[in-house]
């Protein structure tokens, strides 16, 4: 409706605030008395704690109080969960290690939260943290993702024989093994998906303190929504009644699926609290921010393509090792399977899968869903084996694309996601025609009369958004004109301030200036309220807050016909007003009468306040999907490759503001991006230690990796939800990679080279080159 | 302990400070300054980008100390008393220069100084120019876009207008 509804490009309400420095982040919170905490981590990778002495910390200047597991423990404090279930053919559980806030007994991977410190000061804290002696006994460590399911690997589970968690594998290996057997051709690639670090810019920050009075404890932290942070530490680790906890999440410096997590510091930080009078308050700095926040990606594939004649899939063979780390945070062991698996396969046909996975651990930070969360992994495998299979056909990979696409919808994956809808050629096709696919050939010219190797590369991503299939909203109209809503999905940059004011004033007529957004607090958010995540919140949150809509509009009818003395069942409602034979009444004076209980039928209770509880059917997600064309021109006597042109054409269903949904893509294609050209973590693969924990290290895309990127959309509406929407935010972090790896090798194709892995720095490019001109090509 | 006194966002500020004390802590802890933001311990991410004497730099990088005397403005001053919004400030606004907002004090800072320095910069030379500050959520597309309509709104008055396809 008009101005402000649906579709428009509504500059965003919460702008203001965040440009005039008037956003309030966690580390803008300071409460009276705070004494301040530092974590000593552990500087080995792999190690046993002998003993730990305090003596001499306990005593430094300034030092309230020192913790260690042995007081969790004394105090009844449980590891932190993993909710994740798998279990192998044969029926064997997922490994579930204990995690314990606090190191127990051997640490497992350098950076591992030890000992809690609380001073007067963060420098005294930090300088008495030096003084705490620690007897480690070193022991091997094993940090390199393709070897950690080898028999020689030091392991790191004493309960395990190897570091395998979980080997999780479909039915079809013997029945895609025959199918390779008579292939027409096969084709097969050993890759490395390289681990990333989701480095939101706001370092890692929590503040908390206890009433004594109430009885409660409040955690301040960024987050994605905590409620479910929140109460997984009480019920689940504290033991106590969730009501005696609260947590907010103020403005939140970026998320990415890592912010999500129930953290050892988050732990500490409430149970230290309602040990101390105080209120405590935890800056990590970015170094420790690196080894503190869950990382993404890590995973070692071989993967494998059989074609009939016409060069048509008739199976594919997947097996994965995915990096864990040393502990199992939240989703990390399953994600793979559960977020990648289930769509692998991707926007081709694919009549027989064989997808296998070992979780492995090793003596690194815990990996965890990072911007899409295993839809990358499969896509960016997808691609290739797509393109290597053009190649042994002789065909462009347009074409390979072409013959494998899925056109019937809803298709039913090998491994039961149902995906709902789009229009891949038609998408292909007018992603060509944007990029000038045509004009290519005259662009390599020129660059090559420059000295520069051009390429072009596809990627075609289809990802699964929406998560866990339900969440709660509430929509209450106040006294003073105001309308709320109560929010448990959390906006930490998707600008949902903005796009649930649309939603309202599409469905209500509310003006946007008077909706207010009530989010990030656990004491307000609804029961059924999960977070935001796999770009669930305009899928489940703008659903429930369509139906909340509804139900205010039937609510509104029955007090409209009570005023308008008309039948509730004659009333109707159209762009805010209710009408009934020749009179009408707007919603804003519905409002305001159903706070007057003299105003209201009989039986009929103000004010206009409605929740509703969304649960989508079964396990059906919505299936954004798109194409992404990369030119990269690369220098052969430097190896650089610099992106020249980048057109993006997305299928995210319906689009309900396109400069925020612009927005959400344009941030994935640069975590895309960084993960192909400059984003990797490196341990040492002796000692297990992050070589890679600043930015000095670790390379994040800046504004020059990128040209002007061409955004377009081919919305196919969503038929599985009530809006019609599909997920945005995953999309560039899949199509980008593989376009961009298609692109450089595609410029490379002189050489012969047939793959190099992530991320394409100009040195593995130079590397690449000569091994090629010596004869030792990839 | 140290004593200061500086002029932040047109006024005359002191304070007493240990020496090891950042400009960037003096504004955030002692001023209450919080729209300064911190990003990294390695000088590298300009999420605390102020004006110092006229140019940006990154408050991470200098010891409140060296800044006696100094005039400093930080994105609080930057916008008017009423509220109006700095052309810069409004053009990343219309652009979706922003998500999550961490970056953007520093970014807008530095965004004023290149239009000042530069006036019309084109997209290369802004890319360039954006070198030292760091944003996860944007793609920068926004921001370069924000940054080369900002500086001609500060030039001409008249903030051009985003398009949509
Ligand atoms: S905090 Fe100053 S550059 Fe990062
Ligand atoms: S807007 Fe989030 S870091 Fe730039």
């Amino acid at each position: 409706m008009g101005q402000y509804g649906i579709g428009q490009p509504i500059r965003r309400k919460e702008d203001a605030r965040l440009l005039t420095g008037n956003g309030r982040y966690t580390d803008d919170v300071n409460l009276d008395g705070q004494a301040y905490v530092y974590f000593l981590r552990s500087p080995y990778a792999h190690a046993k704690i002998n003993e730990i002495g305090l003596a001499d910390a306990l005593a430094a200047s300034g030092v309230i109080a020192i913790y260690t597991s042995a007081d969790l423990i004394a105090d009844g404090v449980k590891p932190i969960p993993c909710e994740a279930n798998a279990k192998s053919l044969k029926g064997v559980p997922l490994f579930k290690p204990p995690r314990h806030a606090l190191a127990f007994e051997r640490v497992r991977y350098a950076g591992e939260p030890v000992a809690m410190i609380i001073a007067e000061t963060y420098n005294e804290a930090r300088d008495a943290s030096e003084l705490i002696q620690i007897d480690y006994e070193e022991l091997p460590a094993v940090a390199d993702t393709s070897r950690l399911a080898d028999a020689d690997a030091p392991v790191v589970w004493d309960d395990l024989d190897s570091n395998v968690g979980l080997h999780w594998e479909t039915q079809e290996s013997a029945v895609s093994e025959a199918i390779f057997k008579t292939a027409y051709k096969t084709v097969e690639l050993d890759l490395l998906n390289n681990r990333l670090v989701g480095n939101p810019m706001e370092p890692r920050c929590a503040v908390s303190h206890h009433d004594a009075q109430t009885g409660r404890t409040t955690l301040y932290a960024p987050s994605q929504g905590g409620r479910r942070v929140i109460n997984a530490i009480a019920k689940d680790i504290l033991n106590v009644p969730p009501q005696s906890l609260r947590m907010v999440s103020l403005d939140t410096g970026g998320g990415f699926g890592i912010r999500s997590k129930t953290y050892p510091e988050l732990v500490l930080m409430v149970w230290a609290a309602r040990k101390q009078p105080r209120a405590l308050k935890w800056r990590a700095d970015r170094g420790e921010t690196f080894v503190s926040d869950a990382h993404g990606r890590d995973q070692s594939t071989k993967a494998s393509a059989a074609f009939d004649k016409d060069g048509k899939i008739l199976a594919v063979r997947n097996e994965t090792i995915v990096n864990v780390g040393a502990y199992l945070s939240e989703n990390g062991a399953i994600l793979a399977m559960m977020g990648g698996g289930k769509i692998m396969g991707t926007a081709y046909d694919v009549p027989v899968l064989y997808f296998s996975v070992k979780s492995c651990f090793s003596n690194t930070v815990p990996t965890d869903t990072y911007r899409g969360a295993g839809r990358p992994e499969v896509n960016f495998i997808m691609e290739r084996l797509i393109e290597l299979g053009a190649e042994a056909f002789g065909i462009s990979s347009i074409e390979m694309r072409k013959r494998n696409f899925i056109r019937e919808f809803p298709y039913k994956t090998q491994m039961g996601c149902l995906i709902d809808s789009g229009d891949f050629p038609g998408t292909l096709d007018m992603t060509l025609e944007k990029g000038d696919y045509a004009g290519f050939e005259a662009r390599k010219a020129e660059s090559k009369a420059r000295g520069k190797l051009r390429g072009i590369g596809i990627g075609y991503y289809v990802e699964g958004a929406g998560g866990r299939p339900f969440e709660e909203m509430r929509v209450r109209f106040e006294k003073d004109g105001k309308v709320k809503i109560f929010a448990g999905t959390f906006s930490h940059g998707q600008g949902h301030d903005t796009v649930y004011s649309q939603l309202l004033n599409e469905y209500l007529g509310v003006d946007a200036s008077k909706v207010e957004l009530i989010q990030g607090d656990s004491d307000t958010s609804p029961k059924g309220a999960v977070g935001t995540f796999g770009s669930r919140s305009s899928m489940m949150g703008g659903v429930a807050i369509k139906r909340a809509s509804e139900a205010i509009v039937e609510k509104g009818k029955k007090i409209a016909g009570h005023l308008m003395q008309t039948e509730p069942t004659k009333v109707t409602f159209k762009d805010g007003v209710f009408h009934g034979g020749s009179s009408s009444v707007t919603l804003e004076e519905v409002a305001r009468a159903a706070q007057d209980p003299s105003k209201l039928p009989e039986g009929l209770e103000g004010p206009l306040d409605e929740s509703y509880y969304y649960e989508r059917q079964g396990e059906s997600q919505n299936f954004p999907n798109g194409c992404h064309l990369i030119e990269a021109e690369v220098d052969p006597d430097t190896g650089t490759v610099e992106i020249v042109k980048f057109t993006a054409i997305d299928d995210c269903g319906t689009v309900l503001n396109p400069l925020i949904v612009d927005g959400q893509v344009l941030g994935g294609i640069a975590q895309g991006i960084g993960q192909a050209l400059v984003e990797n973590t490196v341990f040492d693969n002796e000692t297990g230690q992050l070589l890679t924990a600043s930015f000095m290290d670790y390379g994040m895309p800046r504004a020059s990796d990128f040209p002007m990127i061409g955004i377009y959309f081919n919305s196919v509406p969503s038929p599985t939800n009530d809006l019609g929407v599909k997920g945005a935010g995953e999309a560039g972090a899949c199509g980008a990679p593989p376009a961009l790896v298609h692109a450089a090798l595609d410029a490379l194709k002189g050489y012969g080279i047939r793959h190099i892995d992530m991320p394409l720095t100009p040195e593995k490019v130079w590397r690449a080159i000569q091994a090629a001109k010596s004869g030792k090509a990839a | 302990m140290a004593k200061i006194s500086m002029k932040v966002n047109g006024k005359t500020v002191s304070g007493d400070v240990e020496p090891r004390t950042l400009l960037v802590q003096f504004i955030r802890e002692h001023l209450g300054l919080t729209g300064t933001h911190v990003g990294c311990d390695t000088s590298q991410c300009g999420a605390c980008n102020v004006h110092y004497n006229g140019e940006a730099i990154k408050s991470c990088t200098i010891l409140a100390v060296q800044a006696d005397g100094s005039e400093v403005v930080t994105i609080e001053g930057l916008a008017k008393p009423d509220g109006t919004l700095h052309p810069m400030q409004a053009a990343f606004r219309e652009y979706h220069g922003l998500q999550c907002g961490y970056c953007t004090p520093g970014m807008v800072m530095v965004a004023v100084d290149i239009a000042r320095r530069l006036p019309g910069a084109d997209e290369e030379t802004v890319r360039e120019e954006l070198y030292g500050n760091i944003c996860r959520c944007t793609g920068y597309q926004g921001i370069v876009e924000a940054v080369m309509a900002g500086s001609e709104a500060m030039q001409t008055g008249v903030l051009p207008l985003k398009e949509h396809h």
